[in-house]
């Protein structure tokens, strides 16, 4: 910090944050560069969030590294009403709720993959994160859903009968990142709990909370839930600060629930 | 009460309160996801006729949410002030507008804050148009104050919002480095803590109270993470200026963010025992959003503008030194578009001011609204006109952390300079004894501001 001239200053700063730093300034506007790449980071987000998950290949590669997956979906028709009717990618299709509870696995830990709003998310990071979380997690179920939200999975626990279910969804694409995967950790299946009653570690991507670090505090987490009996604000997360993301308090959840 | 109007040879009738006030809703998605709105255009302005013909006395006689089971209603029924009720107690809403564009000044306004219920500023704000929710919002006045004094006539201050996907100090302190070369940070400099952690809260407290001092800027910090977080925080020493929480206007949806009333008010005690202020003694910052109640299960069949207003019954009681909308974090299941979101960032600002509060908003939208900069852009100048406390100032408008787009530090100086707006006057000073009052940069740091950024880096 010996040089004190303002733009290599600010321009040295650029290493610490993914941020729109040091961008300088037209009268009180943006220079032409920065207003276009602005605009082309949006245009990037806003094509994700109308992408598809592919479930076939997500299946194909977890089996190939051993993994057995049920697909499921939501009621929900498609992406228009998947963003109007949230209450619509909460509920299973019928047939799917029919169809898992005919082969229930009592007490196991059910995982879920849902697309959210970044298939990209989940089908970038998520198998990466199963690799380190599966092996400790005792009798597990990988449910992969498609038009879906949070609570989903506490149907898919309900219908599993399972002990507790962990959520791995698509976040809402930002400008910098449209692969941010969210892991939800509702504890024992019971529809309609509050945001408050989920544990969550966000931002899960290469760029932000990566995916070992995420693994550490995802276990973590489980295991002071299961010491405890308890998830949510009543839960409060004592690891260091660089372990990294839980729920960021917000009026409105990142992803809708 | 049964209410019901003829209009086009249709007689619509409406059996409550609420569901008057939710058929007479200007258009948005999150009424028509709970199944609240009109069907027609024509039910929703026949139910604007009716409501402007329905006393304000009627509206404090029929709670749209139980009394006997919710605290947010005892707040606002046993909080109601009958003398300053009284200069428009005789009115219907229709009447209250005409008050409210016409004869009320200043004082007038001030002086009925505590006689009006969120309800009612609610209902008169179904039947403005946006030009009378600013210009009604624009004749308030409310004045906070902790190290600096938000709210003053021609001012508009920012709230510097360094947010970092993994809490890195030194990125937090070098994005609001960027802010105050930008004129940002009077409203305070608050960082949304990407993990609610104890530890990392109170690391991020200690930061920012550094770079604060050192830079010398009269201003508040906040980290905005849980109450309970912040209460523990300051058990254990740290440096809490503001105690911040996201509120809603039931007690349900309150109890989905895991506070209560009682939590509240304990945390604002903790925070003024720390007397950290040195102008004044606002302490609370809370947030505040349309939906939030739906997406809690919690709205009791009241839209979700009401229910946003009721909100600010519970702000207010707390008296805090920064309330905003996050009018378009909800996504669009509940503001569709930038219509929808222009239309209730005013609700919003204008419900609020009526009712005395600090009044901010965060203009701003997610990747999956129907919205862009465009609309932004609209927003943030009305709500210059309208006299908006503050708004929020982010690095490029892009937030990297909570993954959406608000405004920028360029959109702060764009919004003061095109209205002539100015900074909190406290803030003001310290830019130009820093020179950073001019239109370009300085071609070298202050000392105060190198040592500010070295300290955390």
């Amino acid at each position: 910090m010996s040089d004190s001239d303002t733009p290599a200053i600010l321009r040295g700063l650029r290493r610490f944050t993914p941020a729109r730093i040091g961008l300088g300034r037209v009268g009180n506007g943006l220079p032409t560069t920065a207003h276009l790449q602005f605009q082309a980071a949006h245009a990037a987000a806003r094509d994700a969030v109308h992408s598809a998950l592919d479930v076939v290949a997500l299946r194909a590669r977890l089996a190939a590294a051993g993994v057995v997956t049920v697909a499921v979906k939501s009621i929900c028709p498609d992406r228009p009403t998947f963003l109007l009717r949230p209450d619509l990618g909460r509920t299973l299709d019928p047939d799917d709720a029919t169809a898992l509870a005919a082969r229930p696995l009592p007490g196991c830990f059910a995982v879920v993959l849902a697309d959210g709003l970044s298939a990209l998310a989940v089908a970038s990071h998520a198998p990466a994160l199963l690799e380190l979380l599966l092996p400790r997690l005792g009798p597990s179920v990988v449910v992969i859903a498609t038009q879906a939200r949070v609570a989903l999975g506490d149907h898919v626990g309900a219908a599993l009968r399972a002990a507790a279910t962990l959520v791995l969804i698509g976040e809402r694409p930002g400008l910098s990142a449209a692969d941010s995967l969210g892991a939800y950790l509702p504890g024992g299946p019971a529809a309609g709990r509050t945001d408050a009653e989920r544990n969550c570690v966000s931002n899960i991507r290469p760029e932000g909370l990566a995916v070992p670090a995420a693994a550490d505090k995802l276990l973590w987490l489980i295991a002071e839930m299961r010491r405890l009996g308890l998830t949510g604000v009543g839960l409060k997360d004592e690891q260091a600060l660089a372990l990294g993301s839980e729920a960021q308090d917000r009026s409105i959840p990142m992803v809708t629930t | 009460m049964t209410h019901q109007y003829t209009l086009g040879g249709t007689k619509f009738r409406f059996p409550d309160l609420r569901t008057l006030l939710a058929r007479a809703t200007p258009a948005r998605s999150g009424d028509v996801l709970a199944g609240l709105a009109a069907a027609s255009a024509t039910e929703r302005v026949a139910a604007q006729l009716a409501l402007a013909d329905l006393p304000l006395a009627d509206i404090l006689a029929e709670p749209v949410v139980p009394y006997e089971t919710d605290d947010v209603t005892r707040l606002i029924v046993d909080g109601h002030d009958r003398a300053a009720f009284a200069p428009v107690s005789h009115l219907t809403v229709g009447g209250f507008r005409d008050w409210l564009l016409g004869e009320a000044d200043a004082a007038a306004l001030a002086g009925i804050r505590w006689g009006i219920t969120p309800e009612m500023a609610a209902a008169v704000s179904k039947i403005m148009r946006l030009q009378d929710l600013i210009a009604v919002a624009a004749k308030c006045r409310v004045t906070t104050a902790f190290r600096n004094t938000i709210g003053l006539p021609g001012r508009l201050s920012v709230r510097l919002q360094p947010n970092h996907p993994t809490d890195d100090l030194r990125g937090i302190a070098a994005s609001t480095l960027d802010g105050l070369l930008l004129g940002a940070g009077d409203a305070c400099i608050g960082v949304n803590p990407a993990t609610d952690s104890v530890p990392g809260t109170i690391a991020l407290l200690h930061m920012l109270d550094e770079v604060r001092a050192r830079s010398e800027a009269p201003t508040q910090t906040c980290v905005l993470a849980h109450v309970t977080t912040t209460l523990r925080a300051i058990e254990r020493g740290a440096p809490v200026d503001l105690l911040f929480q996201s509120i809603g206007g039931t007690e349900a949806t309150n109890r989905s963010f895991g506070v209560t009333l009682g939590l509240l008010a304990e945390a604002r005690d903790a925070a003024l025992s720390l007397h950290r202020g040195t102008v004044g003694r606002n302490v609370m910052y809370f947030e505040t959003g349309q939906g939030s109640a739906l997406s809690a299960g919690a709205h009791h069949g009241v839209d979700q503008q009401t229910i946003e207003a009721r909100a600010y019954a519970v702000a207010r009681t707390f008296e805090p030194l920064l309330v905003n909308s996050v009018v378009g974090f909800i996504g669009p299941e509940y503001l569709y578009d930038g219509k929808q979101i222009t239309r209730a960032g005013l609700e919003d600002h204008f419900c609020a001011k009526l009712l005395g509060l600090p009044m901010g908003v965060d203009v701003c939208y997610t990747n999956h609204a129907e919205a862009d900069q465009d609309d932004m852009d609209a927003l943030l100048t009305l709500l210059g006109v309208a006299g908006v406390s503050y708004v929020m100032g982010v690095p490029g408008a892009d937030d990297v952390m909570l993954s959406y787009q608000s405004t920028s530090f360029h959109d702060g100086l764009y919004v003061r300079g095109v209205l002539g707006k100015r900074p909190a006057p406290e803030f003001e000073a310290w830019l130009e004894r820093m020179g950073l009052d001019g239109t370009t940069l300085p071609a070298r740091l202050p000392p105060q501001l190198t040592q500010a950024v070295a300290s955390a880096a």
